[in-house]
């Protein structure tokens, strides 16, 4: 009988404790954005969103930073989504379990493992030096776009994967070619999941810092960029550098335009969950 | 025609997955040309037994182990925190709490690994290591303890999640197996669910601490730039990640000897995370096998 | 199967033009195991035959051959050969394409795409890269009124296939395979998701539909054999042990096996 209540207790115990754990990530997220808030919300208004950056903490603002995020954001898509999709159609339903597909297949695995600083290496000297782009928002693009690229075909994968196979049945049944099933039955069936899958890589693209550092771009741009070749920075780049200043204006500042980047992401990951849950909705 | 078609289809496919096989060899071939010139010059032992690093001053050293051993210290602050938290919660998620718990949750925890790194790095700046200090007086400024930390919450979303999947996974005519022979859901837990979701669990542990040795921005802002060889996590270190930052943000002649060693620097960081990627691979294979 | 051999050897070609399907010496094997062990066999046009047999005896299988669906499974490798019209499907240069517009497919579950009604009957033509809104209009009518769905459907073509209830989608599905036009339809068990009802409904279309058509029909239910079919074959291990008229096949088979089978002693 006692050992009986002692497992009962224990039960509780770690009932009680899983709780704890669990709200604990949760309240460390509520009091870090809080404190976020206080510190940050009263210095966002359309003068900080609009400033170029200055010396002055008071009246610099995020305007450039924020539109190399921009730029950045459009052509790393534009740069990885084709390849990205067209990878995850190759792997799903052309390739053939052979050596090739197997290597395809650990390579993505890994390459979704490999430190984000890393690409920042091989964009450092393959874009910026050999292809002479310079530090700029299309090396910065290509750079994010290499590291987006295993989310974006392994998201893509799952999505055509979740596409029943009597789909693929009727199509082929029905007399239509490989490609014509792919970009007829299985792309717009699978368009939700993609498209989830796509808006999670880019506000993981949106929030990168360390690879863009890596390629040289400026922690401090007097001009918002106006063509691909231009010099930039970004939203996380301009954190750090506020970040990293002694005078207490400049950590406000970075507070601010924190709550810009976390905004970003957040609505990002909303429209990704959106998406998701409607595409499944769907697709049963 | 449309026979030609289909072929020129297949073909621009496949060449699209190719590029992520470039995209390795490039990463291999731009880390080892520059790691061969540095090593040209510094001697490999040196690298790895000079207990100093000191490359941009002008008493140079090349010595990795300080480096090394801030990476690892604050890696290893991030998973022994981040581990038993993690697995509490997919137990907890998985085997105690109610499915609309689950469902509310899940998608709340993933947030924490939806915010830039660079956000914690000012979190654990200016939230965490003052509030440690509040009862770690010694504390420094810049430590490892608090760097360690706030990537720990970074990294606990990854291994409750990927666990809790694995416990999902599990069959769910175990768990009635375990329940039947009255057992309480914690003994079912430990005993079935765990050793039974084990691969999947190892997996995501693997995952998380190459993911610590990777992250950069927490510990390039909180955890500061001084190369020291210590397991002191109170003090000032500076990690791999951080070092390529650090010279990355200065201005250092392409070529020049300290310009080729965020390319060692880097090289010894892929060696790691290739190894640790490879290895949970390799288990992921053989659990779905055993499975399906 | 002996008798039937030599009885086909005698028939002239002339009289051998009626037979639409063809199969000789066929083996399949998936990777190392032998799934069909050497059949040969001929079906009649216009006429509905029947393949029973219990699971895993290579009826599916060996119906699949006749579109080439099994070209996808991994490991599947086949001898023999098989005609269509005395044209050899497995031949290299064969267009899979054309072939599977020729023999259209009908599942064991209702499969419609997730798309609209209208979307799933036209698609076929669509794909063969005909435009004109008119005459798939027309065609999608016609296809439809075939299966006796149209009076069911024609106010909400463009709503989800999905939306429809499961005999239905088989009606829908049939006539997505009709709108090609065909000349043989392959049906794999295109009842066994389905409530009596709806059964009732597609073996009427079934007894129907054999004016113009050929039809193969796999089938576990021996009640629905004996309903529409005109012949039937019995499978076993992977091999044909009996085919005659369905009459004879369900009252007076040759082989033991056979009536153990349709008198439900085993399988």
């Amino acid at each position: 009988m006692n050992n009986i209540r002692k497992n009962r207790w224990k039960d509780q115990a770690f009932k009680v404790w899983g709780i704890a754990c669990t709200l604990l990530g949760l309240v460390l997220l509520v009091i870090f954005i809080g404190s976020v808030i206080v510190d940050g919300l009263q210095r966002i208004d359309w003068d900080f969103i609009t400033s170029l950056p200055s010396r002055k903490a008071e009246r610099a603002g995020i305007f450039t930073a924020l539109m190399g995020s921009v730029w950045v954001l459009v052509l790393t898509t534009i740069i990885a989504l084709p390849v990205g999709i067209a990878a995850a159609i190759y792997l799903e339903e052309y390739a053939k379990k052979n050596r090739l597909s197997s290597l395809l297949e650990v390579n993505i695995s890994n390459l979704a493992g490999v430190p984000s600083i890393i690409y920042g290496l091989l964009g450092l000297e393959i874009f910026v030096r050999i292809m002479q782009m310079g530090a700029s928002v299309l090396a910065g693009s290509f750079t994010l776009a290499l590291l987006i690229l295993p989310i974006v075909i392994v998201s893509t994968r799952e999505a055509i994967k979740a596409v029943p196979k009597s789909v693929r049945d009727a199509s082929f049944a029905l007399g239509a070619s490989k490609w014509q099933t792919v970009s007829r039955q299985l792309l717009p069936a699978s368009f939700g999941g993609i498209l989830t899958g796509i808006i999670l890589a880019l506000s993981r693209a949106v929030g990168e810092t360390a690879p863009l550092i890596v390629i040289g771009a400026l922690t401090y741009v007097p001009f918002a960029p106006s063509s691909p070749m231009d010099e930039f920075s970004v939203l996380p780049i301009q954190i750090f550098n506020w970040i990293s200043r002694p005078q207490h204006g400049f950590e406000v500042n970075a507070a601010a335009a924190i709550i810009v980047l976390l905004s970003i992401t957040f609505l990002m990951n909303g429209i990704a969950v959106y998406f998701r849950n409607k595409w499944q909705k769907k697709l049963k | 025609m449309r026979r030609i078609k289909e072929m020129v289809i297949e073909k621009a496919l496949l060449s699209s997955a190719l590029i992520t096989i470039a995209v390795t060899v490039g990463i291999i071939l731009v880390l080892s040309i520059e790691a061969i010139a540095f090593f040209s010059e510094v001697s490999i032992i040196d690298f790895f037994t000079d207990t100093q690093w000191t490359p941009l001053f002008a008493d140079k050293h090349f010595g990795i182990l300080p480096l090394l051993s801030g990476t690892l210290l604050t890696s290893f602050i991030a998973i022994a925190f981040a581990v038993p938290v993690g697995l509490s919660i997919s137990i907890y998620i998985s085997e105690y709490a109610p499915k609309s718990f689950r469902r509310t949750v899940k998608p709340a925890l993933e947030l924490l690994a939806a915010v830039p790194t660079v956000v914690y790095g000012f979190f654990a700046l200016t939230v965490v290591t003052p509030f440690l200090q509040s009862f770690i007086p010694g504390l420094s400024g810049f430590n490892a303890l608090s760097a360690g930390l706030v990537m720990g919450i970074m990294i606990i979303p990854f291994i409750s999640s990927l666990s809790e999947d694995a416990l999902h996974a599990v069959p769910h005519s175990l768990r009635e197996a375990a329940y039947g022979m009255g057992s309480t859901k914690l003994q079912n837990a430990f005993k079935v669910m765990v050793p039974a979701a084990s691969s999947g669990i190892i997996v995501s542990i693997i995952l998380a601490i190459s993911r610590a040795i990777g992250e950069t921005m927490i510990v390039a802002i909180a955890a500061g730039q001084q190369p020291r060889l210590t397991l002191d996590p109170t003090v000032p270190v500076e990690t791999i990640t951080a070092y390529i930052v650090q010279v990355s943000l200065g201005d250092v002649q392409h070529g020049s000897l300290e310009y080729r060693t965020i390319f060692a620097a880097g090289i010894t960081l892929f060696v790691f995370t290739f190894l640790l990627n490879t290895i949970s691979y390799r288990i992921r294979k053989r659990f779905q096998e055993k499975y399906e | 199967m002996s008798k039937l051999k030599t009885k086909e050897s005698i028939i002239d070609s002339d009289i051998k033009r009626k037979y639409k399907l063809q199969a000789e010496g066929v083996k399949v094997f998936y990777d190392d195991f032998m799934a069909i062990k050497g059949i040969d066999m001929s079906i009649k046009a216009n006429k509905v035959t029947a393949f029973i047999g219990p699971s895993g005896c290579g009826k599916s299988t060996f119906l699949r051959l006749f579109n080439r669906m099994n070209d996808y499974v991994d490991g599947f490798r086949m001898e023999g050969k098989i005609t269509i019209d005395g044209g050899n499907i497995y031949k290299k240069k064969i267009n899979v394409e054309q072939l599977r517009k020729q023999v259209g497919m009908v599942f064991q579950k209702p499969n419609p795409f997730p798309k609209s009604i209208f979307e799933n009957v036209a698609y076929g033509l669509k794909i063969q890269g005909i435009k004109d809104k008119r005459f798939l209009q027309e065609k999608v009518e016609e296809s439809l009124k075939q299966v006796a769905l149209w009076d069911e459907v024609k106010d909400g073509l463009n709503k989800s296939a999905l939306a429809l209830s499961g005999g239905q989608q088989q009606r829908l599905c049939i006539a997505r395979t009709l709108a090609v036009e065909p000349s043989v339809i392959l049906m794999d068990e295109p009842t066994s998701a389905l409530d009596p009802l709806s059964t009732a409904k597609i073996e009427e279309l079934i007894y129907e539909l054999k004016k113009e058509y050929t039809i193969v029909i796999v089938t576990h239910n021996m009640q629905q054999a004996s309903r529409v079919s005109d012949y039937t074959a019995f499978f076993y291990m992977g091999e044909l042990i009996e085919y005659d008229q369905t009459k004879k096949i369900f009252t007076n088979p040759e082989k033991q096996q056979t009536e153990n089978y349709i008198t439900g002693r085993f399988g």
